[in-house]
Order: C-alpha cells, then structure tokens, then sequence
C-alpha cells in the first residue's frame, strides 16, 4: 500500500495536469476564448444548452405521405401512358392510399398489360384479380423514398436557415421522418416558423383563357386545367380572386439558380427578380414567345402569386415576379426560391424556445446553488474527518475540474438539468471518500497500525464502491438512452461525475494519503 | 485536526427489532400513494399530455385577474396562470387544443397576438399532440428499464435475494415519490423522471453499501443470526449512510433554495428521494432478506438459523 508506484503517481499527476488544462478556457469570456490562439492545444469552451444560452428547438415532422400521394400520382400517369401507348382499353384507372388500380377491358390482351406495367417501374409489385391490376410500391422503395424526403428536407431546411444568418444552428433528421432544429440566440421564431411553413414549390403555368372564372366555380372545370386562387402575398388585401390556369407546367421552380429581391424601377415597388438555367430558360423562351398577350401565372404552394400578361418573348432566361409585395415578403419569397422546395410540407411537433435572460438567470442560479453546496459540502467534510476532509475537499475541487474538462473536450451540451446534475455529484462525489474515511475509522477502532488501517480502508471500501457507483451508472445510461435533449445533458453530467469522483477517490486522495503517510510515518490516524 | 463523528462509533440500534413496523408503514405509504395515484392522479406537464406553457415577464407587477380575463377570452379551454418566482413573473399554462399539432400553433399564435409587446416572453414551449404521447411512453419505459437493469447487476455480483430487495426497496422509493406528487399536486413532467432515475441510483447505491457489508459479514459470521448480523452491518454503515445523505442534502437544499424557480420541482422530488431512499435502504432492503432463504445450507441449517431469529426479534 505503500508502494504507490511511479507509474501510477505519474498517471494520476498527468491527468490532473491535463484536466486543469482543458478546464482553464471556461474562465475566460467567450470572445477571449474564441481569440485564444489556435496553435494552443486547449479545448473549446463547453457547449452551452439551447435552455441556459437562450434559442430555440423545434421539431419537425415531414409528411412523408405526401411524397407517397406525389409517388402514386406519377404512377397512374405512368400507367396511362404505358397503356394508351399499347393501346389496351382501360378504365377506372386510380391510386388509392399507396397503390395504383386499373381495370383492363380487353380480356385477351391482361398478360400484354401486366407485362407492360411490371416492366414500367421496377419498384412496383404487380398483382392480378380478375381483369384488375394493382400496383404496389414494394416496402423498401416506400422507405426508401421517405429517407430521401428527409434527407432533401434537410438540405432545404439548412439552406433557408443559413439565409437567414443564424449562427450554429443544427439542423439533424430524427427517427423515419422527423428533423430536428436548433437554433442558438433564436428565442423568437416566428420568422423561422414561416420559412418552415412553406413548402416553396414554384411553377409558371399559362392561364386558361378559354374557360371562364365563373364557369369553373360552378364546377366545370376542363380536364387540362384548374381553377387556383390568385393572391397577394398577404391575405385580406381586396376580395378573393381565382383564376384558371392550364396543369401543364410551363418551367419549374427546379430551373431557378437565383432569386434577389429587387425595386420596379418605375414605381418603386418591391419585386423579386429571378433566373433560370439553360434548360429553364429555353423552356421560358419559347413558352412565351409562342403566348404574347396571354396571362403567365406564377403558383407558389397552390396559389397563384401574380399572373402577368406576356408583353413579349422573354429570351435571357432572367425575369421579375411581381405581387404587391412588402419588402420584407419579397425578401422572404426570393429566398424560398433560392433555397429550393421541400418535398413535402413539414408539421411542428414540438416547440421550445428560451430567451437569452432566462438562460443567463439560470446559469447564475446554477452556479450560485453550486458554490454554496460544495462551500458547504466542503466544511461539512472537514469537521468530519479533520485533516482527510481537507484531502476530500481538495479531491472534490479537482473532481469539479475534470467534469469540467471532459465536458470541454467532449463538447456534450451542458443543460440547466446538467448544472444539477454537476451540483448533486458535488454531494455524492464525496460518497466514495466518505466510505473509505469510515472503514479507517472501523479499521483503527479494531486496533489496527495507521498504515495497516489505512491500507485495509482502500482495499475494503474499494469493491463497495465500484459496486455502489456501477449500479448508479447503469441509471444513468438509461436516463441517457431513453432520455431526450435537457435529460441527456444531466445523465452526461452525472455519469461524468461518477466517472471522475471514482478517479478522485481510488487514485488521487489515495496517492496523497501515501505520500503523506511515507513522509511523516504517523503513530495516530487524525481521522 | 480530528474530525467529529456525527454518529458516535458503536451504535446499536436494533433496526430488525423493528422491522414489522417499518415493513408495515411502508406498506401503508405505498398503499396509500397507489390508491392517491388512483384517485388524484398525477398534475401532468405539458411534455406528457401536450399543450403550451409560456413564461412572460410583465413590466411591474402582474395583474393576474386581468390577464386572465383576457386570456380566457381566446376561448382556448383551461388556463392556469401562476406567479413564478418574481410577482413579475407569470407562467401560463394552456391544456391541449382539439385538432392536432396545427391546432397548438394556432392556439399559441392567439396568445401572442393577445399579449403581444407588453409582455417581454422569457420561455415559450409547446408540445403537440403525437410527441407527448411518446415521451410518456417513453418515460414509463426508462424507469422499467432502468429497474431491470439494476436488478441483473446486482443478481449477478450478489445473489438473486439481494437484487429482489433491491429492486422492491426501489419500487418503494418510486411509488411513495409518485404519491407525494400526486398529494401535493406538484408537476410531474420530464425532469421529474429524471428525478426518478436519479432518486433509483441514488437508492440503490445506499442499498449496495449496505449489502456490502451484510454480504462481507455473512462470509465472516457463518453461524451469527441473521437479525443481529443485519443489525450489525446496518450500524457499521450507519455512520457512512449519515454522511453521504447529509451531503447530498446540502447541495440539493442548496439547488432547491438558490437553482432558480425552473428546477425547483426537479430538486424537491430528489430531496424528498434522498430522504426516502435512505429509510429504505435500511429499514426494507435489509429486513426483506430476512424472509427470503439467505443461507440455502441444506434444510436442516437453515431452520437453525432462521427459528432463534424468529425469537430474537
């Protein structure tokens, strides 16, 4: 027991080194931190939860069903085409929930159907009853595409985001079809709400001028065409107009490489100016040089912006949306252009938002609440055990430094529970001292030389206490495991100060009780 | 410099003669939280039924009766409006609006629209519908989980007796913690799970150290009864158990008094678990191992053993 051997001496000396090291950034203010040098092989500061530096955390659901209807769709026209291609009779032809049904009315010519059909989409199952087909999208194609809407809503997400200038934000799918975002210094968001909202899907459509309004609203409605609603950006200004526009599309959104918001030179009013990609823009080039005097309707998300007149053939592949914008709706819309649509619209499940004071408060509270426990805890201590309290306490201060450090080098997200979570282990860590203080005490009470007690002490309280902290630690795994954002920051904090109150207690308050127990040889324990 | 003993060395305090009582009153608060649990039920956060909680800040003190009257204008069901903290402090809670996760935002957009700028909103959350309904599952899962694991653990480095005290002084701790917060109508939402999970690490570790040392006496008195070996492992920790719950206290009381009114909920359920936690450690998880066959040495031992003890207590 004595022989506390180099190596360990020099461990335990090398990890208190390195935690002092890692921990000392947290003194410095954030900008003096940032401005440390980069060569300087330090940590960055810990990562401050959403709850204690303020921001928000939203999250979202992508209604993926959407992508599955969209699917199913482009499926009956597949199929539509396929058939009048062959020129097999059909009819009822349809998707229904996440299948396609079409019903052959040449007997003879079913197999030839069938055989077309399955060869269409190598995705879909084909089965036969009857004289009806249905096609299915296999399991693995459905979750395939979902994972790719996620992934696309993702990318989309982060490009609005990004517009929009927020610092850090972390932008993460979760499950099968949710996206989690979080966004520092946010505590208001709204604005980020309306970006989310939209699902951004641009297209210019000619408008229907052979079929009029009224007769669309009494629901004649020819095949080609729809009726859609024609608004200003914002809701309310003047009374409800609709207009019909063809259902082919002209050009896609997909086309556009820019949007800017921009002034009409004539009247000043705010517009949003675009262009396309070659493709686009031939596209655009000859659609409206072929429809001069016809009205060319700009439908964002099933609504028509404005609907224009073409005065004549617009060739450069660059144009301008006007609709009696603000400047802030301009703004917006040319930046939902830029950053492209989402595959599908997105629901918010959950929402929480906290404001930089409450955050600031916290952390004060926290660390108020921290320093009184642990002056406490620290005198408590040192009436108890005398000169091995001073030991603990010094152990504690260190234990303090290394949760600190590994939180540091981990970058884990310190969270108000996590602050807790640092504030109760400052009251267990000393459990393990504790234990080991006491079993002396029984050891010297039983007679025993201080070094034989002292040797005995660490040797029987050891096993208690990995089994006592190990049965702790599997609480806590689970309290990370199943445990969402602020939860998890407390079970890191806490199994982070199980960790480091082990290493305080085994190794450091034991090297300094040998140390001392080698240079003054004591004949009483003054425990 | 010596230090003091807040528990004087050789204590004997007969815990097992007791243990009728003790297993008799827990019993009765285990009972009585289930039939409380039954009853009242629980004051379910926004995370476990969904809903919105806004935290504002008001310039001056709060009027709450006209807040209220206004807020309760919106036609949004159920609002509980509370001072939080500071008489400036306000927090609102709205129940669950029918009609799904749209339904929330729109119910949340009313309020603000309500309140608008003379308010300044320290913390707004909102939870819908289909999430809250998981992290509740989710919950009831984490503590199931966690109960079984310890369980193993302890099964596997002691004997199968051990765990089941175990995990049954641990359930006690949980269900009696349920029942104060049923009684008092405290919010139970997700950092109070935390506080669960805690409180069961906490307890069980308690229970370990005393297991222990009636594990290391059991090898060192083969033939002692066991009350009286219980009696003697409980004291010889006593002192150690003192301690390390003291401890604990101060930095929870501590948490409690000056950690802010956001987590004052989170640490009175884990300082009502320290106290729990600790009576059940000594005074179920020890005497439980009376009646479960702790010394299978063969039939015939094991009646001597057991019979004396009977009589002992």
């Amino acid at each position: 027991m004595v022989h506390f051997t180099k190596w360990k001496i020099a461990l335990v000396v090398l990890v208190c080194v390195a935690g002092l090291w890692c921990a000392w950034p947290n003194l410095l203010s954030r900008d003096t931190a940032a401005a440390l040098p980069e060569w300087l092989p330090v940590p960055e500061q810990i990562n401050l939860g959403l709850d204690l530096r303020g921001g928000s955390h939203l999250l979202l659901e992508v209604e993926t069903g959407v992508v599955i209807q969209e699917l199913m769709e482009a499926l009956v026209d597949t199929a539509r085409a396929e058939l009048r291609q062959a020129r097999i009779r059909y009819t009822g032809l349809g998707a229904d929930g996440a299948s396609v049904r079409v019903t052959i009315m040449e007997p003879g010519r079913l197999d030839e159907a069938v055989k077309l059909l399955r060869d269409a989409d190598a995705d879909t199952a084909v089965s036969v009853d009857g004289d009806r087909i249905t096609l299915t999208m296999t399991d693995a194609a459905i979750a395939d595409r979902q994972r790719s809407a996620v992934a696309k809503t993702v990318e989309i997400v982060r490009r609005r985001i990004d517009e929009t200038g927020v610092r850090e934000p972390t932008i993460v799918p979760q499950g099968d079809d949710r996206v989690l975002v979080q966004l520092p210094g946010i505590d208001d968001p709204e604005q980020m709400k309306r970006l989310l909202g939209k699902t951004a899907k641009m297209a210019f459509h000619l408008a229907d001028d052979q079929t009029p309004v009224a007769e669309a609203l009494a629901g004649r409605v020819p095949p080609g065409s729809m009726l859609l609603p024609l608004d200003s950006q914002r809701e309310g200004r003047g009374q409800q107009q609709r207009i019909v526009v063809q259902k082919r599309v002209v050009v896609s959104g997909e086309h556009l490489i820019d949007a800017q918001p921009t002034f009409d030179q004539q009247n000043n009013m705010p517009i949003v100016s675009f262009r396309f990609d070659t493709v686009g823009a031939k596209r655009f080039g000859d659609a409206t040089s072929k429809n001069v005097g016809r009205r060319l309707a700009i439908v964002l998300d099933g609504r028509v912006i404005s609907a224009p007149v073409i005065r004549d053939a617009i060739l450069g592949g660059s144009g301008i949306i006007t609709g009696d914008f603000t400047v802030e709706e301009s703004n917006e819309l040319s930046l939902l252009l830029r950053a492209g649509a989402l595959p599908a619209p997105l629901r918010i499940l959950e929402e929480r938002s906290v404001g930089p004071e409450l955050g600031a408060d916290s952390i004060t509270a926290g660390e108020v609440a921290g320093v009184v426990g642990l002056v406490v805890v620290a005198i408590f201590m040192v009436v108890a055990y005398g000169f091995f309290g001073v030991l603990a306490d010094l152990a504690l201060l260190f234990n303090i430094v290394l949760i600190v450090a590994a939180l540091s080098v981990l970058q884990a997200t310190l969270t108000l529970p996590g602050i807790a979570g640092i504030v109760l282990t400052i009251g267990m860590a000393v459990d393990a001292n504790v234990l080991v203080f006491e079993r002396i005490r029984e050891e010297v009470r039983a007679g025993r030389t201080p070094i034989s007690a002292i040797d005995t002490g660490y040797s029987r309280a050891t096993t208690t206490i990995i089994d006592s902290n190990l049965t702790t630690l599997i609480a806590v795994t689970v309290l990370y495991v199943f445990g969402s954002g602020p939860i998890q920051g407390f079970a890191v904090t806490l199994a982070l100060g199980i960790l480091t109150s082990l290493f305080t207690a085994i190794m450091l308050t034991r090297m300094w009780v040998v140390l001392w127990l080698r240079r003054t040889r004591p004949k009483v324990i003054p425990i | 410099m010596r230090g003091i003993s807040f528990v004087p060395a050789n204590t004997h305090i007969p815990f097992m003669a007791a243990r009728r009582v003790f297993l008799a009153a827990s019993a009765g608060l285990v009972i009585a939280s289930l039939a409380l649990f039954a009853v009242r039920g629980l004051n379910y956060g926004i995370d476990f039924v969904g809903g919105i909680l806004i935290e504002v800040q008001t310039q001056g003190p709060a009027d709450l009766p006209d807040l209220r009257t206004r807020l309760s204008g919106l036609g949004l069901g159920e609002i509980a409006l509370q001072e939080f903290g500071e008489p400036n402090e306000i927090l609102i809670r709205i129940q669950k609006q029918e009609g799904g996760e749209e339904a929330q935002q729109q119910a949340m957009e009313a309020v603000k629209a309500e309140l608008g700028s003379t308010v300044e909103y320290r913390r707004t959350e909102l939870v819908g519908p289909k999430v809250s309904k998981e992290l509740f599952w989710s919950g009831v899962e984490a503590v199931a989980f966690a109960l079984v694991a310890m369980l193993v653990y302890i099964w596997f480095r002691f004997e199968w007796q051990f765990g089941l005290g175990a995990v049954i002084a641990l359930a006690h701790d949980i269900i009696s913690t349920i029942g104060v917060f049923a009684l008092l109508g405290l919010e139970f939402n997700l950092s109070t799970v935390a506080a669960i999970l805690t409180i069961a690490g906490y307890s069980i570790n308690d229970t370990v150290v005393v297991y222990d040392r009636v594990r290391e006496n059991l090898r060192k008195y083969k033939t002692m009864p066991l009350p009286a070996l219980f009696d003697g492992a409980i004291n010889e920790t006593l002192s150690r158990t003192t301690m390390t719950s003291m401890t604990t206290l101060f930095a929870l009381l501590a948490l409690y008094l000056l950690g802010g009114e956001v987590i004052r909920g989170f640490s009175f359920a884990m300082i009502w678990g320290i106290v729990v936690g600790t009576y059940s450690s000594i005074c179920i998880a020890v005497p439980l191992l009376i009646y479960m066959n702790l010394r299978p040495s063969g039939g015939g031992g094991e009646a001597a053993v057991t019979a004396p003890a009977e009589k002992a207590s």
